[in-house]
């Protein structure tokens, strides 16, 4: 009756509304309990379609003293979803929630300490001291692992408060607990305190020896969660001695057989941090042997993305290790059934472990992935192949055969432009190889129509200007590469300037004509500024009298390419070794790069050599830039004297070549290239100085 | 670990998400149809790993849904993307199958779900057994019902067995061993073996009560050498490796003593996967498949097919399937098996040739003819597709690997128990004869 009357008056003084808050209104403050709940829980669905339901915060809280658990969460659920635009009113709720950390019933004592730390107002801090005190100490373990992770919450909020009031010595307290749930919990808070701390004297957590034991013995009797967390701290452990190292190691060894790849992977990155305190070599080989059967199950997990991320891990560990999988080509061999990421993936590891042993094998799996239909799975098959070749020489001519086949057989424009642009950096690889050079250049010299990507036309001009005799009616040839010059590329440009020049230097008269012409199209209609400054330089350099300086320049033999499978270089690879199994390990960038404040957790001894690094990179740029001025001037004046005195310093000039291989520069002296290394050493430093800011 | 946890459906339209931690907004993930959008027009296609404005992406497709964490920092990525995974296995089991529907008609267990298994974006509890014990969909009815008993968290979810309750009983204690062995093979036109691999797994059922003490005896078959790393390893020994263990196993135990030893979880569960690979281990087909077809462009395609079970005499194939892929534009097909059922399906563009039962040892034809349209169109890069074969073999194991013993021992009740095996081995999901 009362309830009745209650909602007439309301009825009245609302006036007549309807709309479905008016509903749920209704039916928060209904009399039966089975409509409550109800009414709560189109509530919640309301919230998650993205409706805002903040109106009825006050309704809805006056449900929140009930025994039905359920009930109780989905109102513990609203309120961390509004209490930001209702903070007065959540004060309301504190005392239910102050009671019910004081409840028999541990699911509620814990659920009531779990959602105070979400609700993230202010006010509410001053009154969890209490209550969280309180939970940090119960009995039941449950109640426990909850309260530490709470306490990571409120510093969040108020790290002072968590500070003073001694809560994360407390927390520091629990990673001695009995319970391994609890130990991982509080570990896990620790890290996330760490990551939020801003005062660089309060100290989080550091691993001790006493802790590590301890976290050891818990290792085995923890759920996966809880081994990922405490492996990830013995990862961070620093040992006293080489002894404990191994220790260490063969304590971690047994959990590489779990069955979840996250426990497997964070074994692993805790067996190679270890790795580095071994110096023994022979103990080394032995633990990686073991390590290469767990890498391997990452790749036949059944979830694809978490293959995934094994196989970037392995990208990165081979680089450091690589014979750790040497026997293992066939298990990434790709499955049809594989999403194509995958399948990129796996063949870019392949290539890595292809050696003299495997190489056939390798090269005829290549070749099914070559026929297949995706395109970029084509391209990257036929690019591969020309790696093996690059790496491997005993393999080159069964790859050049190979490539040959796929050439004749599938053809289509795709294939034919991978191809001939592999065939082409395969013969710069092995230069002047007679016999390759007959097998290739006719197959090339057939399919040149079809050509029309970038990197194929270059490699057909490169080998155009490097082998001329292989070829026949040059002359038409390079009239051809002159009538479109204007519609190509700038690098196609230059490619084909620098092959015109070098075939002028080999026969020498007979196509001087379109040397004429290439060069004057290039200085008086070209646009861009590499191709006019590069004719302009060999221009001058045909010019100027002295043939044999010429001939050094403009025939100098390249530096040979070993080897064209991208490499970290070494500071990233240390980086990356460090935070395998990390979100970073799958960008393959270090951390630094993408998480903002990164640096953060930078000592501040590190930070000190960093101010150290910046000035001297300052001071260095500044006097660089003196040094270019003075040499831009004598250079103005100089240039016509020099260029007669070039001959003397050819030999110097013909080093530098072979250091830069970049195009020749255009008259000697070694005031210019001097000039050069500064511009470069300059450049150099301002990319040092960009990485910092 | 994770900030939030979003549930969107194929579009990356938002249907559910958990706020964890609040340090990043709320509205971040309406980005994600966007980056979809843009990762599909990128270079290097699709990949489940983003970084946007300082927020890290990661996530995994699962039937028509995505489910996505959100990161500002650099976390432990595989831990995000196997706790993903088993927030679907969770799912799956309370409600069959987990799709935009199922996640619309349970959004409050889900929360609560949620809640559970993850607390400021630490993982807790995964397991869906002990998850079960404590959340069940029906609350009101537990509580109405016995108002005098209160649902508690389980001591399980912090004991040392985290995957036991106390106080199982079953009249008649039984533990059923499975067995089982997959084989993944890549053969090609020619029937030579490309790559193969068996993935074993054996699976128990236990009805056991008490907290029963399991011990598994295998057969010495060269088993357990793969992670010692002695060099030499005897000829026609099977060497198991990469063997995976449930977490009930005592894992320090195996490592030191070869004994497998564990207290199981009630009900079903995988007690350890093993893969013995090619790189020591190349066999012949199980069950060899010569598919010859010819093309008559613009009027027929022919087929023929020979299948051949490479087992022994005694043992016998069961279900045997060949799906051979056809053009998608062929039609009118005419089959003439030798033995079992043929069937054109063509929305996969495939013929499937059934064989009930296959003894060992015998060799089965079929030949096929369809018709294709006399029009042509761009070359057909579908033919490509491999034949995919089917099959189970039961009372057999490739590897050779047997149970010997399995004992049961519980402490305190110290009851009759009876153990089961059962062997069984079957095509894998990538058991594939490449096509010529």
């Amino acid at each position: 009756m009362q309830s009745a009357l209650e909602k007439k008056i309301r009825k009245f003084l609302q006036g007549p509304r309807k709309g479905e808050t008016f509903e749920l209104r209704n039916g928060l403050v209904s009399q039966y309990r089975h409509e409550r709940k109800d009414a709560i829980q189109r509530v919640i669905q309301a919230m998650t379609v993205g409706k805002d339901v903040s109106s009825l915060f006050p309704d809805v809280l006056k449900n929140i003293a009930t025994y039905d658990i359920e009930q109780k969460k989905l109102v513990y659920l609203y309120l961390m979803n509004y209490s930001k635009t209702h903070p007065e009113l959540c004060i309301l709720a504190v005392n239910t929630f102050v009671q019910d950390t004081e409840d028999p019933n541990p699911l509620i004592r814990a659920l009531a300490i779990r959602t105070m730390g979400c609700i993230r107002v202010q006010k509410m801090v001053d009154y969890m001291e209490i209550p969280l005190s309180r939970t940090l100490k119960d009995d039941n373990p449950y109640v426990r692992k909850t309260a530490a992770l709470c306490v990571a919450k409120l510093f969040d909020l108020n790290p002072d408060m968590c500070v003073e009031y001694g809560f994360l010595a407390r927390l520091q307290e629990l990673v001695n607990d009995t319970n391994p749930m609890v130990v991982a919990n509080a570990l896990n808070a620790l890290y996330e305190i760490r990551e939020m701390n801003t005062d660089e004297s309060l100290e989080v957590i550091t691993v001790s020896s006493e802790m590590a034991k301890n976290l050891l013995t818990c290792l085995n009797e923890c759920t996966e969660w809880g081994r990922i967390t405490i492996l990830s701290s013995l990862t961070e452990y620093v040992p006293a001695e080489v002894e404990e190292a191994q220790h260490i190691i063969e304590r971690i060894i047994p959990q590489l057989q779990h069955v979840n790849p996250a426990v497997v992977l964070s074994s692993i990155k805790a067996i190679i941090a270890h790795l580095d305190y071994i110096a023994d070599g022979e103990t080394k080989q032995g633990i990686l042997r073991k390590l290469s059967a767990p890498l391997v199950s990452l790749v036949s997990s059944s979830i694809p993305e978490a293959q995934y991320v094994g196989l970037k891990n392995i990208r990165i560990i081979l680089e450091r290790y690589p014979s750790v999988l040497s026997k293992e080509l066939r298990v990434f061999f790709i499955k049809y059934s594989d999403p194509l990421y995958l399948k990129l993936e796996k063949l870019d590891i392949m290539v890595r472990l292809a050696n003299d042993g495997n190489a056939a094998l390798l090269l005829g799996e290549l070749k099914e992935y070559a026929m297949e239909f995706e395109p970029s799975l084509v391209s990257r098959a036929i690019k591969s192949i020309g790696t093996v070749a690059i790496k491997l020489s005993s393999a080159t001519v069964k790859a050049i055969n190979l490539l040959i086949f796929l050439l004749d057989q599938r053809g289509g424009e795709l294939v034919i432009n991978e191809t001939v642009a592999v065939l082409a950096n395969i013969l710069r690889r092995y230069p002047n190889k007679n016999d390759l050079l007959t097998l290739v250049i006719p197959v090339i010299a057939n399919n040149v129509e079809v050509l029309d990507k970038n990197d194929a036309l270059i490699g057909y001009v490169f080998l155009v200007g490097s082998y001329p005799k292989y070829f026949s009616g040059l002359s038409e040839k390079l009239d051809h590469f002159i009538e479109t010059f204007m519609e190509s590329d700038p690098s196609l440009q230059l490619a084909i300037i620098t092959a015109i020049v070098k075939i002028n230097m080999t026969i020498s008269g007979t196509y001087s004509s379109q040397l004429q012409r290439v060069l004057e199209l290039a200085t008086q209609e070209c646009e861009n500024a590499d191709v006019r400054d590069q004719a302009y330089m060999y221009w001058r350099l045909l010019s100027s009298e002295s043939l044999q300086s010429q001939q050094k320049i403009i025939l100098a033999p390249l530096p040979p390419i070993e080897d064209t499978i991208p490499m970290f270089n070494p500071i990233v690879l240390n980086d990356l070794l460090h935070e395998l199994s990390t979100i970073a390990s799958v960008y393959q960038k270090p951390s630094s790069t993408f998480v903002e404040n990164g640096d953060k957790l930078v000592t501040k001894k590190a930070k000190q050599n960093i101010e150290d690094l910046k000035n001297l990179a300052k001071t260095e740029i500044i006097n660089n830039v003196k040094n270019e001025n003075l040499l831009d001037l004598d250079d103005d004046v100089d240039s016509e004297a020099l260029a007669s005195q070039s001959g003397g310093s050819s030999t110097l000039l013909a080093e530098l070549n072979d250091l830069f291989n970049t195009p020749p520069p255009m008259q000697g002296g070694p005031q210019k290239t001097e000039a050069v290394q500064s511009s470069q050493h300059s450049q150099t430093t301002q990319d040092i100085l960009n990485l910092f800011d | 670990m994770a900030s939030q946890i979003h549930f969107l459906d194929i579009k990356g339209k938002p249907l559910l998400s958990r706020d964890y931690k609040g340090d990043i907004p709320g509205n971040t993930i309406e980005q994600f149809p966007l980056l979809l959008m843009e990762l599909d027009n990128a270079d290097d296609g699709y990949k489940p790993f983003v970084w946007h404005q300082g927020i890290n992406y990661v996530y995994i497709q699962h039937n028509n849904l995505y489910i996505c964490a959100l990161t500002r920092h650099n976390e432990n990525v595989m831990a995000i993307v196997i706790f993903l995974s088993k927030l679907i296995e969770v799912l799956q089991s309370y409600f069959k199958s987990l799709e935009e529907e199922s996640i619309r008609d349970n959004f409050v267990i889900i929360y609560e779900l949620l809640d559970e298994m993850m607390d400021f974006g630490v993982p807790q509890t995964t397991d869906t057994k002990i998850l079960k014990e404590y959340i069940t969909q029906d609350y009101y009815k537990l509580i109405r019902h016995t108002t005098n008993r209160m649902v508690q968290p389980p001591n399980a979810v912090t004991n040392a067995v985290s995957w036991r309750k106390d106080g199982i009983f079953y009249k008649k204690n039984e533990a059923f061993l499975d067995v089982v062995e997959s084989i993944n093979m890549l053969i090609t036109a020619s029937g030579q073996v490309l790559s193969s691999e068996i993935l074993g797994e054996i699976k128990i059922k236990s009805h056991l009560s008490g907290m029963p003490d399991l011990r598994l005896g295998l057969n010495d078959k060269g088993i357990f050498t793969g992670q010692s790393d002695s060099g030499a390893t005897a000829e026609g020994k099977v060497e198991m490796e990469d063997i995976k263990f449930h977490q009930c196993v005592r894992l320090s135990k195996f490592e030191n003593e070869k004994i497998i030893t564990f207290i199981p979880p009630d009900g079903e569960f995988v007690l350890m996967s093993y893969r013995l690979s090619s790189a020591n281990f190349l066999m012949k087909p199980v069950i060899l498949v010569n598919c010859k077809s010819k093309v008559h462009k613009h009027s027929r395609i022919e087929i023929l097919c020979t299948v051949r079970a490479q087992i022994k005499k005694k043992s016998t194939a069961n279900n045997v399937e060949v799906r051979i892929p056809i053009p998608p534009d062929a039609d009118t097909p005419k089959f003439q098996p030798e033995y079992g059922s043929c069937k054109w399906l063509p929305q996969e563009s495939c013929i499937v040739w059934k064989l009930k039962t296959f003894p060992g040892g015998k060799q089965y034809h079929l030949r096929a003819e369809l018709g294709l349209p006399a029009v042509d169109d761009v070359e057909d890069m579908t033919m490509k597709k491999p034949i995919k074969v089917k099959f189970s073999i039961p009372y057999f194991t490739t590897s050779g690997i047997q149970v010997r013993y399995l004992r049961i021992n519980e402490p305190k009740l110290q009851y009759q128990s009876y153990p089961w095996v059962r062997y069984i081995t079957q095509s894998g999901e990538d058991y594939t004869v490449r096509s010529s």
